[in-house]
């Protein structure tokens, strides 16, 4: 399994912490923020592959640091995590560029199947430019 | 509203509406009987003073005659002539020939000397001397003189009349009896009905003639007393505790006499008492009409108001339905979004705790089994309440609804096919009666499915085993709808728990075999496609869910 660089925006510290360390010992190399401005700030140094961004966070909220994302590296494929009454966010997200959206609580098997997905498409992408 | 306020209500109104006929119908009977009685009463008294008057024309009539006929013949002869009885006879026999009023006749001197006589009486009254008698002292002081009625010598009623003749040193009277049957006759002429009674009275209160009940001949009447009457007079009077109506009028030829007609008012009055009777039967009949009139009234009135409160009670309970809807939706969508991110969190710990089982040498530990299993259970546990929180999730999603041309009949049997091997295995039997003419309507068709599976599924659940369930459609053109109807013959919804089937969590189902919010989904399903959704049941027969859709 190709090792990429994931990382997982969501304000709800023991859920991030904890996936975080899931993912990283599925050999993923995997960073936890917990804002959208965070996020952005640490995509400005280094560069990921999959965004597993949480819908509903203080502050900048994850349709806009979506929309901003998107704008900047478009290449970045995004999750959408819903815990709320937001298949609408969801798919709202979807219609901005996110890959999916998947929602809270998700098996992280389910979640590490799109996530590969979301990096296959990244690869393909790619390779077209 | 309850019975008694309605019943008070209903009261009020057949009170109101009796008393706003009854009373002017009553008003106007009143105003009609006092004019009808006011101007029959002015005609009966009417009728009797011109019965009055013209019995004493009659009278003033015949005495005046009679007076004038013996002036005349007075004026007309000497007393040689005169008190000559040959010539007397001859001269009574010609006047007796046109009317047999006279008795007699006779000439009396001066001195009260009767001179001449013509009679049946001759041998009796030819001798007597008149000048103590109170009539020729009158005759000789006024010149003509008419009696009262007395027996005089021969005891038989009869008055007489005398006339004075100055003839150069002499002074003779002529004085003819009068037999009083003729007046009485006259008088009897005013007798009217049964109990009317006619009479004539002299200035002291003495009766003149015979009358029918009010006395004796020359006694004094059982009547009020009339003898000093100066004009016609027309009065009610109350005499020895009888009311009667008496006409009263002094003849103008003999002041000393007064004609008095005696009638009975209940007898001159009986057509307005039968007019009264009829008028009482017409108005209580009248009255019964409009009391069962607001009777019946105020009972179809009451029919519409009941209906009306229970369709404004049925109105009100779906608009209680609908907002308990909407509010708990919120709160749901709200609640589920909370408890999601623990769940999250509790999912990914117990992965956590799962994927380090998996390193090192734990799996040498004896409780290493135990670790596995209470993990596994979290995790399934966590899936579970995720279900539910994601159930609530799209119970409270207010997603606009797909619009689609569906047709339902085909959603129906698409849903039907899905479940009929689980009914199958139940044995029980699904039968359809779908409407061919039924419109293609624009709706959701997966949302639909959703509501049929759901009602279909609780009918199979609610039957358990051996059934039926009947699934019908309709098409309403009038209403613009059309209607799907699923019946079971399971064993129904008690009544109790009728009016709570469509609230989220309610379920009768063991905990964990339902959620509750089936049905409550699918009404608020039905809500947003514009549709209503209403159920029957009775216990013991079954249920029935009929769902409303708009066909436009």
């Amino acid at each position: 399994m190709e090792r990429f660089k994931v990382l997982v925006v969501d304000d709800e510290d023991d859920f991030r912490e904890t996936i975080v360390k899931r993912l990283r010992g599925r050999n993923l190399d995997t960073t936890g923020v917990a804002s959208g401005e965070e996020a952005l700030k640490v995509m400005a140094q280094e560069s990921f592959d999959v965004v597993v961004l949480d819908v509903r966070m203080p502050g900048m909220d994850g349709i806009e640091a979506l929309k901003e994302m998107k704008k900047r590296w478009p290449l970045t494929e995004v999750i959408m995590l819903t815990g709320h009454a937001s298949v609408e966010s969801g798919i709202q997200g979807m219609q901005l560029g996110a890959f999916d959206y998947v929602m809270k609580p998700v098996p992280l098997d389910e979640l590490l199947d799109k996530m590969r997905q979301a990096y296959e498409r990244k690869k393909i992408q790619e390779g077209k430019f | 509203m309850d019975k008694g306020h309605l019943q008070k209500l209903r009261w009020e109104i057949v009170a109101t509406i009796i008393g706003f006929s009854v009373v002017p119908l009553l008003l106007l009977g009143a105003v009609f009987y006092h004019e009808f009685s006011s101007s029959y009463h002015a005609k009966v008294r009417e009728s009797l003073r011109t019965l009055v008057d013209n019995r004493r024309g009659a009278l003033d009539l015949f005495l005046e005659e009679r007076v004038s006929q013996l002036v005349t013949l007075a004026h007309t002869h000497t007393l040689e002539t005169i008190s000559e009885e040959n010539y007397l006879n001859k001269v009574f026999n010609i006047m007796q020939a046109r009317s047999r009023s006279y008795m007699d006749l006779g000439v009396i001197d001066e001195d009260g000397n009767h001179l001449a006589y013509v009679g049946p009486y001759y041998s009796l009254l030819k001798g007597v001397n008149y000048k103590g008698e109170e009539w020729f002292n009158a005759v000789m002081a006024q010149g003509i003189h008419i009696s009262d009625v007395f027996l005089g010598f021969r005891k038989v009623p009869h008055f007489i009349i005398a006339v004075l003749v100055r003839e150069r040193q002499r002074i003779w009277i002529l004085r003819a009896t009068i037999d009083s049957d003729i007046i009485e006759n006259i008088v009897r002429a005013a007798w009217i009905g049964k109990k009317g009674d006619a009479f004539i009275i002299n200035r002291e209160n003495i009766l003149q003639t015979s009358p029918r009940f009010s006395g004796t001949l020359l006694g004094p009447p059982a009547t009020p007393d009339f003898s000093k009457a100066v004009g016609t007079l027309v009065e009610e009077l109350s005499h020895a505790g009888e009311k009667s109506l008496y006409g009263a009028a002094p003849l103008s030829s003999h002041r000393r006499w007064v004609i008095v007609v005696q009638e009975d008012p209940a007898e001159q009055l009986s057509p307005l008492l039968s007019a009264r009777l009829l008028g009482l039967v017409i108005g209580l009949f009248g009255i019964a009409l409009i009391v069962t009139g607001a009777w019946f009234s105020s009972q179809a009135m009451m029919r519409e108001l009941l209906e009306m409160e229970r369709k404004k009670a049925a109105s009100e309970h779906m608009a209680i339905q609908s907002s308990k809807m909407a509010a708990l939706g919120k709160m749901a969508a709200g609640i589920a979004h909370e408890i999601n991110n623990p769940l999250a969190v509790i999912g990914e710990k117990a992965g956590w705790i799962k994927d380090l089982l998996k390193e090192e040498d734990i799996s040498k530990s004896p409780n290493f089994q135990e670790f596995a299993d209470a993990v596994a259970k979290i995790e399934y546990h966590v899936l579970r309440a995720k279900k539910i929180t994601h159930r609530l999730l799209s119970f409270g999603r207010r997603m606009e609804p797909v619009k689609e041309q569906v047709d339902v009949n085909q959603v129906l049997d698409e849903t039907i096919d899905f479940l009929e091997n689980e009914a199958r295995y139940r044995s029980i039997d699904i039968q359809t009666d779908l409407a061919p003419d039924l419109p293609t309507i624009t709706s959701d068709a997966s949302q639909l499915q959703q509501v049929f599976l759901n009602i279909i599924n609780n009918a199979i659940d609610a039957i358990g085993k051996n059934g039926l369930i009947q699934i019908k459609t309709r098409y309403m053109p009038k209403h613009a709808q059309i209607a799907i109807e699923i019946s079971d013959n399971g064993p129904g919804i008690p009544k109790e728990y009728l009016d709570k089937i469509f609230d989220p969590f309610f379920t009768t189902k063991e905990v964990g075999k339902g959620t509750g919010l089936g049905l409550s989904i699918s009404y608020s399903i039905v809500e947003n496609l514009g549709g209503r959704m209403m159920v029957a049941s009775q216990e013991g027969e079954g249920t029935t869910f009929t769902i409303y859709l708009p066909a436009k």
